[in-house]
């Protein structure tokens, strides 16, 4: 299981089972995730890896059936206790989806969409964000004649790195990533993976992949969960090259998942 | 084994008759709308343009004036017979009449008959002969027409002297009204007879009265006036009529009218319908009262259902728990926009106009009852009313407006720290809002056409005074109201002389069908509007 202890933990998870209505989906997790570094988390599809993902910032709220227990704590303050507020756990924990989802709105009001729901109404600092968000998702150069044209009319790798614009510009401390390149062409998803490198100087990035060498490309630590349970969490690089355990070792040489 | 088909099945296997009874039952579709369209449209726009009088020289030695309406051959099958619209109601007793073509022997155009348009018993097609009136003795030898217009002239700035008087009338009675209602208001208090403030109240309606008597004479005066100015004329046979001038509204001598005169002439009339107020039980003048009451009936009820809708939109697809009791509420929700609409006026005459108005009035105006204040159809019923039989149009295209945008959208806003209702103003509501318009312009043509409810909660053939007028507090919600929709039930059916009042049903036919198209076709852009702002393209 948890092999290694992580040095500066931002996020920690302990003793955590989550249920969707009577099927139990995790299983007793009990990990810790380091600041500012990319984690991944590999498995085969309905492993629970989105499911964990989307516990970081309480998305699984919305589904009527979810229920857990044991603790994950951003910081020492555990998510789920009664005086969490979720909005601003939302604000401190991004996430970037599978599916690019912008805002039929501009460019310009998609960036700053969590500035203005925060009741942000400055200008200057609006506009200051909007070129920074853009330049750190990648996608300044390509958009910045463009601002107030709708997000809609952009290519899909473009709409992602906007959506990762959109995420940054509230400057989170840790930012989620489902799959985020699974409906990106190759040349996108390249682009997407020297962002995630950089935002790595900045932001703690928990990214859920089904590809292999992305993981391996882009992650400091993986964790490889299979049926709900944490099979392995260590290095990156002791994983890939490696695995202690059997599964893992399966399942990185594509033998089966 | 064989690819290869017999020629009579493959026909079906390329779906050709299907394809044919589909493109056929399009087009048959399309006929019955245009039919009606062109015919409301044809009778409807062909109304007001004059129309050349003819007189026809009848076997029997007597003399026959008016339009031709219509021709057909006669039951009997010797030649054709023609209907002729004869007006002159005081001597022919009807406006219309058939006539046996073969019984004609001469027909002709004079270029000197006029038609007059009146404000009693219709139309009048003879001759000109004079005009008498006060110092107009010696002066035989001028032209009869030149005469009428300046007398004409002579006999509106009188009119509009008894209107101005009319006007002080009015407010004085309104004021003796409200007198009188405090002098009720007082005896219902139990207030004694000796009371001064009771004998003030009487007092002033006294004189308020006096001031009323001396008002009413004056008019009278004026009315005698008025009265010395007439016209003589004659009919086709020679029979003399004495008419005043004023009831004159419109005079033309159409078989001397060039086509620019003609479309002058239809011009004036459509300003009149537009502006004017109604004459002859409806079947003449304009529909100004009728036009105003159908928007903003419309207006009013978009402006109670559209709210009330969304909302209740929104909490069904976005608030309550997906489950059999929603399931259930959807299910009634769409059954409620097929209960015929007679039910709902039925509901809002019980609810609204006795139940709510009944109440208001028990409480606000116990002294005057039983005559009802608010207890009567009007229209803020009447839209009321409207509004809940349109109500679930509102939200079933809300609704599914809602429900047909991407979970993503709702989880990129949800994931950026927004409230619900945040998530709800700034992203759903606009992305949602092509489909809302076009709930909005489903239930405002459904309302514009329906009647049947009105009938019970407030419109009436004439109505006194408009919903919205210059007199404190402007918007009077508990008038009375016409509505086009009514006044073509009104004037097509219940009218005591139908075959007159029927140009005027095709033109409020027209009318209304225009109004309904104008206001969708608003309501249609600002959808593709919104569609082009919000279209969710690729997700």
């Amino acid at each position: 299981m948890t092999d290694i202890t992580i040095p500066d933990p931002v996020i920690e998870v302990e003793k955590f089972n989550f249920y969707y209505g009577d099927a139990q989906a995790l299983f007793d997790l009990n990990l810790s995730f380091p600041k500012k570094q990319v984690t991944a988390l590999i498995g085969p599809s309905g492993c629970g890896k989105s499911t964990f993902l989307r516990c970081f910032n309480r998305m699984n709220d919305l589904v009527d059936i979810a229920r857990m227990d044991g603790n994950i704590r951003l910081h020492g303050t555990d998510i789920y206790s009664a005086g969490v507020d979720v909005i601003e756990l939302r604000r401190r924990v991004g996430m970037v989806f599978q599916k690019s989802n912008p805002f039929p709105k501009s460019i310009y009001e998609n960036v700053i969409y969590g500035l203005r729901i925060a009741g942000i109404k400055d200008k200057a600092v609006l506009d200051e964000t909007v070129e920074k968000a853009l330049h750190g998702a990648a996608l300044w150069d390509e958009v910045k004649d463009r601002l107030s044209e709708s997000a809609l009319g952009l290519s899909g790798g473009q709409m992602q790195r906007l959506c990762i614009a959109r995420a940054i510009a509230v400057n989170p401390e840790v930012i989620l990533m489902d799959e985020p390149c699974s409906a990106l062409d190759p040349k996108s998803t390249a682009r997407v993976e020297d962002l995630i490198t950089e935002l790595r100087e900045e932001f703690t990035i928990l990214i859920v992949t089904h590809n292999m060498q992305q993981a391996a490309r882009v992650s400091d630590y993986t964790a490889f969960l299979f049926e709900g349970e944490l099979v392995e969490y260590d290095k990156t690089q002791d994983i890939f090259t490696n695995p202690k355990n059997k599964k893992t070792e399966d399942y990185i040489t594509g033998r089966f998942g | 084994m064989d690819i290869t088909n017999n020629k009579s099945e493959s026909l079906w296997r390329k779906g050709e008759p299907w394809v044919w009874m589909t493109g056929a039952s399009l087009a048959l579709t399309l006929l019955i709308t245009a039919t009606l369209i062109v015919v409301v449209m044809v009778n409807g726009l062909g109304v007001f343009w004059p129309a050349n009088l003819q007189q026809l020289q009848m076997k029997d030695g007597t003399r026959v004036m008016g339009e031709h309406i219509k021709q057909e051959p006669m039951p009997s099958g010797e030649g054709d017979r023609a209907q002729f619209k004869i007006g002159n109601r005081e001597i022919n007793g009807l406006d219309f009449r058939w006539i046996n073509l073969p019984d004609v022997t001469e027909t002709t155009e004079p270029k000197d008959a006029v038609a007059i348009e009146r404000e009693e018993y219709g139309n009048f097609y003879g001759y000109l002969t004079g005009v008498r009136a006060p110092g107009l003795e010696g002066t035989e030898d001028q032209d009869v027409l030149d005469l009428f217009h300046q007398k004409k002239e002579v006999v509106e700035n009188l009119e509009h002297r008894i209107e101005a008087l009319a006007d002080r009338i009015q407010v004085l009675s309104k004021q003796m009204q409200e007198l009188r209602l405090e002098d009720q208001r007082l005896v219902y208090n139990g207030v004694k007879d000796e009371d001064p403030e009771l004998l003030d109240v009487r007092r002033m309606h006294n004189a308020l009265r006096e001031d009323f008597t001396i008002l009413l004479n004056q008019q009278d005066e004026l009315r005698a006036e008025q009265a010395r100015y007439r016209l003589l004329l004659e009919d086709a046979n020679g029979i003399k009529i004495d008419l005043p001038l004023s009831h004159v509204v419109r005079l033309y001598q159409p078989n001397d009218m060039g086509t620019g005169s003609k479309m002058l002439f239809y011009g004036s009339k459509l300003i009149e319908l537009f502006l004017g107020e109604p004459r002859e039980a409806n079947t003449e003048g304009g529909l100004f009262p009728a036009i105003f009451g159908t928007v903003m009936l419309i207006f009013l009820m978009s402006l109670v259902s559209f709210p009330m809708g969304v909302i209740a939109a929104v909490y069904l697809r976005e608030y309550a728990k997906d489950g059999p009791v929603v399931r259930l509420v959807r299910i009634a929700v769409n059954n409620l926009a097929g209960i015929p609409s007679i039910v709902y006026g039925i509901f809002g005459l019980g609810f609204f106009v006795y139940g709510i108005g009944g109440t208001l009035d028990q409480i606000f105006y116990p002294e005057r009852l039983p005559t009802p204040t608010m207890g009567t159809g009007g229209i803020l019923w009447a839209s009321l009313t409207l509004a809940i039989l349109t109500v679930p149009v509102v939200i079933v295209s809300t609704d599914e407006a809602l429900g047909a945008i991407p979970q993503g959208v709702r989880e990129g806003s949800l994931a950026l720290g927004s409230t619900k209702f945040q998530l709800l103003t700034r992203i759903l509501l606009p992305m949602a809002s092509p489909g809302i318009m076009t709930g909005l312009i489903l239930s405002m043509a459904r309302a514009a056409g329906e009647v049947a409810p009105l009938m019970i909660t407030g419109v009436v053939k004439l109505a006194p005074s408009l919903p919205l007028d210059g007199e404190f507090p402007f918007l009077h919600l508990d008038r009375k109201f016409m509505h086009l929709g009514f006044h073509i039930y009104d004037i097509g059916f219940q009218s005591p002389n139908v075959e007159a009042a029927k140009p005027m049903v095709y033109v409020t036919t027209l009318l209304l069908v225009l109004i309904v198209l104008v206001m969708s076709s608003v309501a249609i852009h600002m959808r593709n509007k919104m569609k082009k702002k919000y279209s969710s393209g690729t997700f």
